[in-house]
This record gives C-alpha cells, structure tokens and sequence, in this order.
C-alpha cells in the first residue's frame, strides 16, 4: 500500500484510537488494533478494509470534530478503502477506473446496454425479436444461445479472476500467510453471512445517527442474498437446459423463476433501504467523493433486478425480445464491472475477516 | 451526471440533518416548566428522565453545543457496581462492605458515609434501569482486567451512554436548550425563585418550580484555579470539558449554600505536555513513569518513581508535578522501557544519546547526563517485574528509585514532557441523602437538588477510585430527579 494522505490520516487517527480503546466492543477493528503498536501501510489497508462503516466509532468518540483531534476513524478508512481497490486492481492498468469509479461505471452500463441492444435488434429477424412467443426456446430465439452463453462465460471467468488477482494482491500487501486454514475459514465465512460486524455488539449500529438500528445489517442481507438467489436461479436454469434438456422461458412455480424472483425482489427492497439510509443519514463522517461509486453500483445491481422481473411479467407479449436484451445489457455491464466497481468491497471485506479471524485464533 | 445527482442528494441529507438538529435544540413554547436541569453530563440527563418518567415538565440547559455535550461524562468509561452475583459483563460478587472500604480507603475518611452508603446501595440494580434507558455494556476493556469484578463499562464509553440518554429524553418530551449557560439561581429563604439563563448573548429569566444543579465542578476555570496556585494555574492542563467553569457552584456558594471539599485541591494524574489545553481525555495520559526516572525543568530527579504500583500512584503525580517549579517535569527511559506501558496518543521523544535526548527536549545536556550516570551507578542487580514490586532499586542516591530500577543505557533513549492534568476539583455543594441542597445553618433548600460532581465532594473528599464519579452521578441524579418531581407535582 502506498502512503497517501488518508493513509497518514488513518495513522495518526488510529494512535489516538489504540490509546483509548472504549470502541473495543464495536467490531473486528478494534481488537486488531491493539494486537499492533505501529501500523504500516499495510496494515492500514487491512483495518480500513476491515472496517464495515458502521459508524459506531465515530458516534461515540469525544474526539471527533469539532474536538481538535478531528477524529473521524469511518471517513479517513473509507479513502483509504477507496485507494486500496485501485492498488490491488488487476490487471494494474485498470487501477484507473477507480478514479472517477461513478462516471466510468455508468458510462460502461450505457455503453453494455445499447451493445446488446443494436446488436439483437439488428442480427435478429424483426419477426423473432418484436414477435409475441412463449415457446420453449422463446429467448433463445430472440439472443441465439451462443451469444448469450458464450458472452456471459467469457466475461464471468474474467471478473473471477481479476477479482481472485485482487484478493491475493491484498492478502500479500497485508501480511501474507496461509489463506486456507479451517476454522477461520468457517469464523470469517459466518461473519460475512451475518454481517455481525454490523451489530454493534448487538443492538445494531448507527445507519444514520447516534441511534442504533439493524435497518443497514437487514438492508444489505437482503439484497446479498437476493443476489445470490438470482445466481442460483441462473445456475438452476443451465441445469434445467443442459441436464434435463428443458428450455427457458419456465414456468412461474420453475426452481430458476422462483428463484429468480424471490432473489429479484428481495435485491430490490435491499437497495431501496440502503439507498434510503444513505440520504437520511448524518453525513458527517461519511466520506462523499465515493458515494458516486456507490450509487453506481446500487442502480446498476436496481436494474438487473428491475429489468429482470419485468422481463418475467412481460414475457409473453411483444416487449419480450427488447426487455430480454436490455436485462442481458445489464448483465453484461454488471459482469464487466464486478472487478472495477464497488463490488469488490466484498472481496477484501471478506479477506480482511479471515485474516481477522486467523490473528485470533493464533496462539 | 453522477457528481451532479450525488451533490443533490448530499444536499438534501445536510438540510433534513440541519433541520432535525435546530428542532431539537429550541427551548418549548412553554416556558413553564416544574423543573431546570442545569448542566447536560450523566448526573443532569439521570435526574432529568427520573423527574420526566415521574410527569414533570423539565427543561435541561446545556453550555456546550451538542456536539460536545455531556461534561465531563464523555470522557467516562464505567460505574463502579455493587453485586451480589456475577452479572452479564461482571464477574464474581462486590459487596457494599467491600465497596465501603474502598472508599474510605481512598479517601481517608475524608467521606460522609451516610451518603457515599446511599450511594453504594443505590448502584446495586442500576444496570437494567441504564438498560432500559439505551445504555449497553461490554466486559472490561483489554487491559483491565483489575476492573472486571468491580465496574460495568459502557459499550463505546461515556459520549455512546450520553448518547442513549438524549435520544431516550427527546422521544420522552424532555427539552434540551444547547449553548444555554445557567447564570445564576436567585435563592430567597431557602428558595430558589428565578433562574436567568444566557443563550447567545441574550438573557432570560425562567421561574421553574424545581431545581436540579448538575454542572460540574471548577477545573476548567483557570482564573478561579489561580486564586490558589497563583501562576501555575496557567500550566495546568484540564483534561475534561472546557464548560466546567464553576459559575453556578459559585453563585450558590456566595448565597450561603454550605460548601464541602477543600477548594484548593482536585484530582490530577501525569498528562503529555504536549496535550491540548482542555478535552484531552485518557488519551494523554501517560504510565511510563515506573519504567525510567523523571526529571525537573534542571534535569534533576525529585521523586521515587517506583514507590508502588502505577495504579496506586498515578494520581499522586498529577498534584507532585502541580508542585514543581514551572509545573513541567520529563520522563526518561531507555529501548527496555518501551513496550512495557499503554502507548499514548503523542510519539516518544527518541534520540541515540541521552545528551541528544536532553537537547530535543530542551533540556541541559550535561545535567541530564549526570543525573542518568548517578543513577544507573546506584541501580542494584535485581529481578524485573513490571506487573508486581520487584527487587530492582538503587541504593546511595536521594531520592531512591524502590522498584523497577534499571540502569538507563540502551539506546535508543526515550522521553515524554509531563504536565499536571486535572481531573476534578473537590470543591462542592453540602446535600442531605434526598440530594436537597443544605444551606450553612444546615437546613435544607425548598426546591434545590444537587447531582454530580458538583456535590461529589461529599462523598469524595479526597482521592479516586475507578468509576465512583458516574456512580455518584448517577444514583444522586435518580434521587434528585425523584425529589425534584414530588416538589413539581405539588
């Protein structure tokens, strides 16, 4: 990790932290803190990454502005987090897309969908794109299989991989060590499903003000999971096709349309709450250059849901080719973006909980 | 478009954020209420939801904005607890014998028993009641672990209780008036009548019915502080709230309002020089003192630095370092010292020499190096122990070093400039155990009630034991809100 500005700001914070220590009960953070007298670079990006944002710390710190400390711990890891996504970015001459992350990430969702678009309706006949069909096959004769399957292959390997390059850039940069050890595998995985980090030592943490509430945890499980749902309806679908032979569009009560709309709903009532929170909430210590980031991945994560559901209630009239293209041009550009958006917060969040949980289990 | 959209959105947050803060901040319509709280710490927000749970009207005056509200309790972390059986954060049992002994322990008899008892009783079951008010606790932080069997520490300290507090009072109809000095109480046989209150720059009188004084003690008012210690007064750091300026203990004082506490006096430990004039809180503090020798303004020790355990002594070097010329002095250590103590929030001073060391800290380079080479000629070969009272010493040089002497001579060497950082002040209002403020002849006020480090004093006549002080505030504010709201409903 380089030495920035935030990353010094982080420091000098984190010395006014680790010799007071009254967050200790919050999250993860803090007790890796006190494991540490100085902190490197390194390990800056490892605690900003650990840090879910919950924003306890800085509710409770007589320090923060207007004390003359000026602490505000969840801004400063916020930048740095922001700054690690672009130094573990692979491959490296990507690392710019971090720079102006909203801009590029709505102009690559444009860019995806009108491909998609001129692309359908241009190589499909107007008679199997504009035409009403509920045949099985119906999609694939709107997009052609191979198009479909051979895009969406090509370019889900790919963020794979860049994200896996990512993962081992930061897990080296933050201090190496075996990645594949049993029980903080299981420690670190329980914690990503349970955000329990969220929980401010369980009554919530602070979505908004110096109140607590479990509105953010619940917002953001319910769109991860609705997002893993959509995955696994997909992954239902390639069964149906290639181990029963069974062709899409299925019908309502199908495992990949039950799926997929459960996990589609469910990513949209998530969104709308995070959403939400973010415009109510203190922005005091929220750091504000990154929100265009994350907005952008909100709205695009808003529309592959959108699209698809509607691409599910519309499916039999004569709107179905174009909504079919337009929910692929989503996907497409979410694909594409997974390495270079947001997204891959999840990654060294995730990362940072297993090396968490591997320092406490150590003897 | 992404930078525009996000500026809006921004912009609408900041608003209902603004919009929400000056809602809360504004004094009712009604400006009848049974009760003024004067002062927004612990002991303030406990009386004022006891006397609002009771159905009084209260209306709680703040001098600090909110953002920095709460005296000197944001700075707190815990409650020392009386328990008969271990709780869900304590350990093990503190009966109120124990917790009795403790305090005249520290205080040397320097204590009303009648009602640090009050006190003592009143903490056993005062977790759920802070529970149902928002309060969450966790066990002892890290390090310590002295502390696990005797006092509940907040999750997050004393600004997330703080925190609970106000939140639990705004949704019960308390009014809370920010940036709102309370100037003085006019009292009238033992009455108060009128209470003027200044809010920037304009004044106000209020006539409540009851009267809750929870503002603190004096130790952020220097000008009062030099009235006793003369110039050092502008040396001493205050590590608390800058608002604890005395004004209304004063005013009460001058009314006849019988005082308790020696006012010269306060609680203070060895802060870094470095730390900011007020509000530095615990993280200046600094507990290297056992580890190395402290020397004067001229390079000479003054002290035996390792007279007992830093717990048992860190208080006596606040008011030792109060009573040095120029209220400075400079601890010394070398690389063996250096992972043996809490970091503190400012870097050591490092340096290859110990001339080197004495120049970047302003110090006479061949004294200092002649106080280092007297003393580590008299260290005595012995077994270091930093967690118990070893056997290492010196022996031949005055004054001694008792414990934890090792010679001074791994480079590289460290030091830390040392200041006196007051705590609180022991100077208080006299009160009876229905927290009614006493008059000198000893008769009680009419509509008075004490709570906090205001009438600390009476029970805390000298000394400090770990989370006595959010004790006191809290089962007083209990008492003062309960007494306060019986006077209102008549």
């Amino acid at each position: 990790m380089r030495g920035t500005e935030a990353v010094d700001q982080s420091r000098r914070f984190l010395e006014i932290c680790n010799a007071c220590r009254y967050c200790e009960g919050y999250c993860a953070v803090f007790p890796a803190m006190e494991l540490r007298q100085k902190f490197s670079n390194g390990d800056l990006s490892y605690l900003a990454n650990l840090c879910h944002d919950c924003r306890g710390c800085y509710f409770a710190c007589p320090f923060s502005p207007p004390h003359e400390f000026l602490l505000n711990l969840p801004q400063a890891f916020a930048r740095v987090r922001a700054e690690t996504y672009a130094e573990y970015a692979w491959p490296r001459w990507l690392a710019g897309t971090f720079r102006r992350n909203g801009t590029f990430v709505g102009l690559l969702a444009a860019l995806s969908i009108a491909l998609v678009l001129g692309l359908t309706a241009n190589l499909q006949s107007g008679a199997n794109f504009y035409r009403a069909q509920d045949a099985a096959g119906a999609f694939y004769a709107a997009v052609p299989e191979w198009a479909m399957v051979g895009v969406a292959g090509i370019t889900f390997l790919f963020a794979v991989l860049a994200l896996g390059m990512g993962f081992l850039n930061f897990w080296r940069d933050t201090g190496g060590g075996a990645v594949l050890q049993k029980r903080p595998l299981w420690k670190a995985l329980g914690d990503v499903l349970t955000l329990r980090n969220l929980g401010g030592g369980g009554h919530g943490c602070n979505d908004r003000n110096e109140t607590f509430s479990h509105t953010r945890q619940f917002a953001h499980q319910t769109m991860f999971y609705g997002f893993l749902l959509c995955f696994a309806s997909t992954s239902a679908a390639a069964v149906y096709e290639h181990g029963f032979g069974l062709l899409a569009p299925y019908p309502f009560l199908s495992l990949p349309v039950f799926l997929g709309t459960a996990g589609g709903i469910g990513m949209i009532i998530g969104i709308l709450g995070l959403v939400w929170i973010k415009i109510a909430r203190d922005p005091a210590p929220v750091a504000r250059a990154l929100m265009g980031s994350d907005y952008a991945l909100l709205i695009l994560l808003f529309l592959a849901a959108a699209t698809g559901l509607l691409l599910l209630a519309l499916r039999h009239s004569a709107a179905m080719g174009m909504l079919l293209a337009l929910h692929l041009g989503v996907i497409l550009a979410l694909f594409l973006a997974l390495p270079y958006s947001k997204f891959v917060h999840g990654i060294y969040r995730s990362a940072a909980l297993l090396r968490s949980a591997a320092e406490r289990s150590a003897p | 478009m992404a930078s525009l959209g996000n500026g809006l959105l921004q912009m609408c947050s900041r608003i209902r954020y603004y919009v929400a803060q000056a809602r809360g901040a504004a004094i009712g319509e009604n400006k009848a209420y049974d009760l003024l709280v004067a002062g927004g710490g612990n002991a303030a927000l406990c009386a004022a939801l006891t006397a609002r749970e009771a159905g009084a009207s209260v209306l709680v005056l703040e001098h600090a904005p909110p953002a920095l509200r709460g005296g000197n309790s944001r700075h707190t972390r815990n409650l020392r607890v009386m328990h008969e059986k271990p709780t869900a954060t304590l350990t093990g049992s503190y009966t109120e014998a124990e917790y009795w002994a403790d305090l005249l322990g520290v205080t040397k008899g320097k204590t009303d028993e009648r009602l640090a008892r009050v006190v003592i009783r009143g903490t056993s079951g005062i977790l759920p009641w802070m529970e149902a008010r928002g309060v969450r606790f966790q066990p002892s932080l890290h390090g310590t672990l002295s502390l696990s069997r005797t006092n509940a520490f907040f999750l997050g300290g004393g600004k997330a209780l703080l925190n609970a507090y106000y939140d639990v009072a705004k949704r019960m109809g308390i009014d809370v008036a920010y940036c709102t000095e309370v100037r003085s109480l006019a009292l009238e046989d033992g009455r108060v009548r009128e209470v003027e209150i200044e809010s920037a720059g304009s004044k106000e009188t209020l006539r409540p019915k009851a009267v809750v004084v929870s503002s603190g003690g004096f130790q952020a008012n220097i000008e009062w502080l030099r009235e006793y210690w003369g110039d050092a007064a502008d040396n001493f750091v205050v590590r608390g709230t800058p608002y604890a300026q005395g004004r209304v203990l004063r005013n009460l004082l001058d009314q006849g309002v019988a005082p308790v506490g020696d006012p010269t006096q306060f609680h203070a430990i060895a802060v870094d020089a470095r730390a900011p004039k007020f509000d530095g809180g615990i993280v200046t503090r600094l507990d290297c003192v056992p580890f190395g020798i402290v020397v004067d303004h001229e390079a000479k020790r003054f002290y035996d630095e390792g007279e007992d355990l830093w717990p048992k002594r860190y208080a006596a070097w606040g008011r030792l370092l109060a009573q040095r010329p120029q209220q400075i002095a400079y601890a010394i250590m070398d690389n063996k010292a250096e992972k043996l103590f809490m970091p503190s929030v400012f870097p050591a001073v490092v340096a290859e020499s110990v001339a080197g060391l004495a120049k970047a800290l302003g110090l006479d380079p061949g004294a200092l190096e002649t106080t280092v080479r007297e003393f580590n000629q008299a260290v005595r070969r012995g077994v270091f122990d930093s967690g118990a009272l070893d056997g290492c010493r010196t022996e031949g040089i005055d004054p001694p070093k008792t414990h934890w002497a090792r010679r001074i001579d791994e480079p590289p060497f460290l030091g830390y400039p040392l200041r006196p950082g007051i705590t609180f002040t022991y100077l208080g209002v006299k009160v009876d155990e229905n927290a009614r403020v006493l008059l000198e002849d000893g008769q009680p006020c009419g509509n008075l009630f004490a709570a906090g480090e205001i009438m600390a004093g009476n029970i805390l006549g000298q000394g400090y034991v770990a989370g006595t002080g959010m004790a006191i505030g809290t089962v007083f504010g209990r008492i003062a809100g309960r007494e306060a709201a019986k006077i209102a409903r008549h």
